[in-house]
């Protein structure tokens, strides 16, 4: 029978007023208990509405089925047939929106927790003594894949275990890309990050850190000297992009990038940092997505009094609800339909505050989302000392420059065939954030895989 | 592939300004004057931008010259020949565009002409008219003096306390050499924020194209991070992947300048650490 309880396990997490001034993991994960008892909630449908929710297909019911077994080791490895960073995804999936937004559950009721199942799932195995991975036999064909973010670590997984031999080219010195600089350790454990990084490494992947494709080599050098038969492009996200409003270049104002990458890949919160970052008293985070949510947590955890500034309203914000909630259990404010139009500044050049103005909804725009629009002479100033925009990013241009016959959009995206991720250019495929903009990490994984499956089928003859 | 950075040659070129030649075969056959590289000497280390100062193809080594001016480049000095930095990758940014030039000054300031020496030398082997134009604060600072006589058809030596050459700054010759009717392709500057932003204010009186190459905070360096950025010409551009050279007519010095200065008390904070714990090591 199972368990009709409406409602989800809670999560068990770190209290907010002590987690809001530590860098820890937030939800600490369920016990055994708790997972049998969630693991009970699904009805196990013949129609699997949760698994057309997922990017990469991963076969929910039936991992959970195992779960609500006790077989955890089982429930990983049907996990493990389509996601190659189960740790990561349980962690940071917006399940809202895809699974769990499809679960039968959630009609009347909590869907079930499938994201804190999943964690469940993959903890569990992580923590276990595992035999030695088997490295698959060698194929003899050369992949290279350019990035190590959440699209090219699941390309280069999947190549490896049908034995590829696959290169990974990362531009900074630690892989994992977003996962490394962007999402900070609270809510992604960086070990976590570099055990699935080690997991591939035992697959046989090779990475090669501080080498910028389109600088330190490039991608005709790849496959014209190199012997790469196929290249995955997942450089992920570029440029920050920023208001062009007055003021913008002064000191305490950074992108959601510098600060994030200062603090996570720099550890520039620790007091012992080499990279300096700046200790802000009130910040302001300009932005409603899960970069913003991240950044804002941040800030927090330095010990700053925290405001997020969105233009549109609560029901409109693109971060994962979870994210959301979190900050403002942790204090951090917000201020919906408000809009930055100026950064002021003191007489050294220093953040003063900001200069916002009211904003309502008006008609739907071309995203289906009403359009903010400014309400006149509601101007008001507000003190700050740093103020963070995370407004999302425009592709980075070093490989589109470099490579000759790789069309793009004209904003800078990549453009593929969606069902295989090629490009314009033989052999070369692209996937993630370089093709989408930015977007989310189950996105480009899905991607990395699309890409692994059409790179495999042309290399071993099928297509 | 990348795992070699090892220190093959370590000079000191004066009291505070080190050189050091890398084994880093990769980046050594691409790297063109006005790229620059980043590096961490240690584990821990902070990322530093330093521009390519030469480069031996056929060797496969990359030569960078610094200024110890904090932790970081304190802890760098510290490696020796023999030694690997930890992380060295590049070449970084836009090369600077010499083709066609047949005439330039090229104004060097302090460690700056470190980087300007390779574009005086490369316009020099494409057979321009090269006048360098160097100033250091006094004798004791001077680098690469006989390198700049090599490549260049006429060489203005400045200091600022007269003890080198000229007492007096870059720009003081530069309108020197203008005034006396030399005429220029371009002038191309590289030296401290202050120092170009008043070589592009001079030479814009006489109308003449100025690049100057911008040095800013960065972290990633690849277009990412977007710590870098400047406006030039009323817009935000990064150096990373825009620049370091940008129109020095169209660049706004003094903001570039605050920017510059946004992390010095922690770095002074730093560098004093880093000075006690080597006390205490010894």
């Amino acid at each position: 029978m199972p368990n009709m309880r409406l409602t989800k396990n809670p999560m068990p997490s770190q209290d907010p007023t002590v987690r809001n001034a530590n860098f820890e993991e937030v939800a600490l994960g369920y016990t055994e208990e708790m997972a049998l008892d969630e693991a009970q909630r699904c009805l196990n449908c013949k129609q699997k509405f949760c698994v057309s929710g997922c990017p990469v297909r991963i076969d929910i019911p039936a991992f959970i089925h195992e779960t609500a077994q006790g077989n955890f080791e089982a429930a990983y490895q049907i996990i493990s047939l389509s996601s190659s960073l189960p740790a990561v995804c349980g962690r940071v999936c917006p399940q809202e929106s895809q699974c769990e937004g499809q679960c039968i559950r959630g009609k009347k009721g909590e869907p079930v927790a499938i994201g804190r199942l999943e964690r469940f799932v993959a903890d569990r195995h992580n923590s276990a003594e595992h035999a030695e991975v088997s490295v698959p036999e060698k194929n003899g064909h050369k992949v290279a894949v350019i990035g190590s973010g959440p699209s090219g670590l699941t390309c280069a997984g999947d190549l490896a275990r049908k034995g590829y031999e696959v290169t990974i080219f990362e531009a900074l010195h630690l892989p994992g890309g977003v996962l490394v600089y962007g999402i900070p350790e609270f809510r992604l454990p960086k070990a976590i990050v570099q055990r699935e990084i080690e997991g591939l490494k035992a697959l046989g992947v090779k990475v090669e850190t501080n080498v910028v494709i389109g600088r330190t080599l490039m991608i005709d050098e790849l496959m014209e000297e190199m012997g790469f038969e196929a290249v995955f492009i997942g450089s992920g996200a570029g440029l920050p992009k920023f208001m062009n409003i007055p003021g913008e270049n002064l000191k305490g104002v950074y992108s959601a990038n510098e600060f994030l990458t200062r603090i996570n890949l720099m550890k520039a919160y620790r007091p012992d940092a080499s990279t300096p970052i700046q200790h802000g008293r009130s910040v302001a985070v300009v932005g409603g997505g899960n970069v913003a949510m991240d950044a804002a947590r941040c800030a927090k955890r330095m010990g700053a009094d925290v405001t997020v500034v969105y233009r549109r309203t609560e029901k409109e914000l693109p971060a994962r609800r979870e994210e959301v909630e979190h900050a403002m259990e942790e204090g951090i404010r917000f201020l919906f339909l408000t809009n930055p139009v100026a950064i002021e500044s003191n007489e050294q050049g220093w953040v003063s505050g900001i200069r916002v103005q009211k904003m309502e909804l008006g008609e739907p725009d071309a995203s289906g989302r009403r359009r903010p629009v400014p309400v006149e002479g509601s101007e008001e100033d507000l003190p700050m000392d740093c103020v963070i925009m995370a407004l999302g990013t425009s592709p980075n241009p070093l490989i589109k420059s470099t490579t000759e016959g790789l069309a793009t959009q004209r904003w800078g995206g990549i453009i593929v065939e969606e069902e295989t991720g090629k490009t314009s250019r033989e052999g070369v495929y692209a996937g993630g954030d370089a093709v989408t903009g930015a977007a989310t990490v189950i996105l480009a994984m899905g991607a990395g895989k699309t890409a692994a499956a059409a790179i495999d089928a042309k290399l071993s003859g099928n297509a | 592939m990348n795992s070699l950075n090892r220190i093959l040659e370590k000079r000191e070129l004066n009291p505070t300004v080190t050189m050091m030649k890398v084994d880093a075969p990769l980046i050594a056959r691409k790297a063109e004057p006005g790229q620059f590289i980043i590096l961490r000497a240690d584990a821990d280390g902070e990322r530093i931008p330093l521009t390519v100062a030469d480069y031996d193809r056929e060797a496969g080594t990359v030569t960078i010259i610094f200024q110890i001016v904090g932790a970081s480049t304190f802890t760098l000095n510290r490696l020796n020949e023999g030694d690997m930095i930890h992380d060295f990758v590049g070449p970084l940014g836009r090369p600077t565009e010499i083709e066609g030039l047949r005439k330039v000054a090229v104004v060097g300031g302090g460690v700056g002409c470190a980087i300007a020496y390779p574009v005086a030398k490369k316009l020099h082997e494409q057979g321009a008219v090269v006048h360098s134009v160097t100033g250091f604060r006094s004798k004791d600072l001077v680098i690469l003096e006989d390198e700049f006589a090599r490549v260049s058809d006429k060489v203005c030596k400045m200091s600022d306390d007269g003890s080198w050459g000229e007492k007096g700054l870059v720009t003081d010759a530069l309108r020197e050499l203008i005034e006396s009717g030399e005429q220029y392709d371009e002038v191309i500057t590289i030296g401290p924020l202050i120092m170009m932003k008043f070589v592009c204010a001079l030479t814009k009186q006489y109308g003449i194209k100025t690049v100057a190459s911008m040095n800013p905070i960065m972290i990633d360096g690849t277009g990412m991070c977007g710590g870098c950025r400047l406006t030039v010409g009323g817009v935000t551009k990064f150096a990373c992947v825009d620049g370091p050279d940008f129109d020095g007519h169209e660049i706004d010095f003094d903001e570039a300048m605050a920017r510059g200065r946004m992390y010095a008390d922690f770095e002074r904070h730093a560098y004093d650490e880093a000075c006690n714990l080597l006390k205490e090591a010894k």
